[in-house]
């Protein structure tokens, strides 16, 4: 028990580090922007086609279901307020953990293993605002947006299903998807996830960053980030819906 | 012990310990400015825990650990800082980031720490290049290079901001005769060039007799024999004859 307490007290104080760091010069925004390019843009094929996928098969269970009840006019708007509400951020965030999340975690305990980052000391430069700072940072901008990213294309993937099978037109579509939805069930669940993303990036530098066992470290940094990373976020989700109810009490559905 | 203006580095009554494991105990000597010390001993000795203790990249437990006038050992991380812009380190395996260039690698610390045009940083990095014989390697990749190449990038990265104190971890270690000898023939025009001091650790006798002026002999943490060769060679510790033998 000891262990676990002393364990969740160095990442809180390693991410409570990164949060002061970001807000004392230098700023790393050459880093930052290096970061956000590995970190958004090149896992945009993944959400987006996950996305897809997922919004596809959502809109092909569903219809079956809302078909018996005569409600198959409702698809539109189930899948947009699944998708916005809770679906998006939550599967955009456990999917960048699996990406990004092991990506940082095997690269920081790479460079940790191989004296990369012992030789950024040795040059008087402050390795855990050159490698950690920007890494959490572009976590925390690039969630939201890859959510978005989520949220249309399995918005796109549900018109083609439903158009497929019942042939409604695509503004049709659009407007009974965002009928019932309001900025309340869109804003909060987006920018819960920049939330996601500072555990993402806190976690996962955390264990590259530390990690001091050789070359085994390498897979287990990289390993541990992605377990422990999902894992808080599917908690730390249970709390931010509870407070985003709490806030704004239209959003509960 | 005395830390007048010729001393470059200075350990008194040093100890490090890892766990259990202690890597240095009681340690204490000093190096003068321009000399080349050149450390030996059986692996695992501490060796390589006493350069990382001179930059700072480690703390001691115990003692006191001067850099020219600066005692380092409670010095705070932008203190330090200022006292590291005063070494180069080159490292066993060089540690060069391997994200980025050749280029890129030297020019990091020439943008991060000086005021200097692009065209100046361009012209430092060309120069310490051609210096270690890699000028046409700038745009390489650190993965693309060989290990006697990786060695010379690290020098000059190691060397690029002209550092007083330049640390060398096994600067031959994987190397063949003549690619160590060339790296040793580096680090000496360093020394006669600029006054540079240097401190290498090192398996290499003969390399480290062409370079070095004083030797410090390691074994389980201790240090067993300190001076000339021919002092070390006098020793009355055979483990430090033995080490500084040319015939092993």
């Amino acid at each position: 028990m000891t262990k676990i307490l002393e364990f969740i007290g160095k990442v809180a104080l390693f991410g409570s580090r990164a949060i002061a760091d970001l807000f004392s010069p230098p700023f790393e925004a050459g880093q930052l922007g290096r970061q956000l390019a590995e970190i958004g843009s090149r896992s945009v094929p993944l959400i987006a086609a996950s996305g897809f996928a997922l919004g596809a098969v959502m809109t092909l269970h569903t219809r079956s279901t809302l078909v018996t009840f005569g409600a198959e006019t409702e698809i539109p708007t189930v899948q947009s307020l699944a998708f916005f509400v809770e679906i998006g951020p939550l599967v955009a965030g456990l999917l960048l953990a699996g990406r990004v999340g092991s990506g940082i975690g095997a690269v920081l305990a790479n460079m940790r293993v191989t004296e990369q980052i012992d030789g950024i000391e040795s040059l008087s430069i402050d390795s855990f605002k050159f490698l950690v700072v920007p890494r959490v940072l572009a976590c925390v901008i690039a969630m939201p947006l890859l959510t978005l990213f989520m949220d249309f294309s399995g918005l796109l993937a549900g018109f083609v299903a439903e158009h497929a099978a019942s042939h409604i037109s695509f503004h049709l579509y659009i407007v009974r998807a965002f009928a019932s939805l309001d900025w309340t069930n869109f804003i909060p669940p987006t920018l819960k996830t920049a939330v996601f993303g500072f555990i993402i990036g806190t976690v996962s530098a955390y264990f590259g960053y530390t990690t001091n066992e050789g070359a085994q470290g390498v897979g287990k940094a990289a390993t541990n980030s992605v377990v422990l990373s999902s894992l808080l976020l599917i908690l730390s989700d249970v709390i931010l819906v509870k407070c985003i109810a709490f806030a704004f009490p239209g959003t509960a559905l | 012990m005395s830390h007048d203006s010729h001393t470059a580095v200075s350990f008194e009554d040093v100890s490090k310990s890892f766990g259990p494991k202690k890597v240095l105990s009681d340690v204490s000597f000093e190096v003068a400015a321009g000399e080349a010390l050149c450390i030996l001993g059986r692996s695992g000795t501490g060796k390589s825990v006493t350069l990382k203790l001179i930059i700072a990249l480690l703390k001691p437990d115990a003692g006191k650990i001067w850099i020219e006038q600066d005692e380092i050992t409670n010095f705070r991380e932008q203190d330090l800082s200022r006292v590291r812009r005063k070494m180069g380190f080159l490292f066993q395996d060089a540690a060069l980031f391997d994200s980025v260039t050749v280029y890129e690698n030297l020019a990091l610390p020439l943008i991060r720490l000086t005021n200097k045009s692009r065209d100046e940083i361009d012209f430092l990095v060309d120069k310490v290049l051609r210096q270690v014989g890699l000028a046409a390697d700038k745009k390489t990749m650190p993965s693309e290079l060989s290990g006697g190449m990786r060695k010379r990038a690290g020098l000059a990265r190691a060397l690029v901001l002209e550092p007083k104190i330049l640390l060398a971890d096994e600067p031959s270690s994987g190397l063949d005769r003549i690619t160590a000898a060339e790296i040793d023939e580096l680090l000496l025009q360093q020394k006669a060039e600029r006054q540079t001091t240097l401190i290498i650790v090192t398996h290499d006798v003969h390399g480290a007799r062409r370079v070095g002026d004083r030797f410090a002999v390691f074994d389980h943490g201790n240090l067993i024999s300190h001076g000339t060769a021919a002092e070390v060679e006098h020793s009355d510790n055979e483990i430090a004859r033995e080490l500084i033998s040319l015939s092993c």
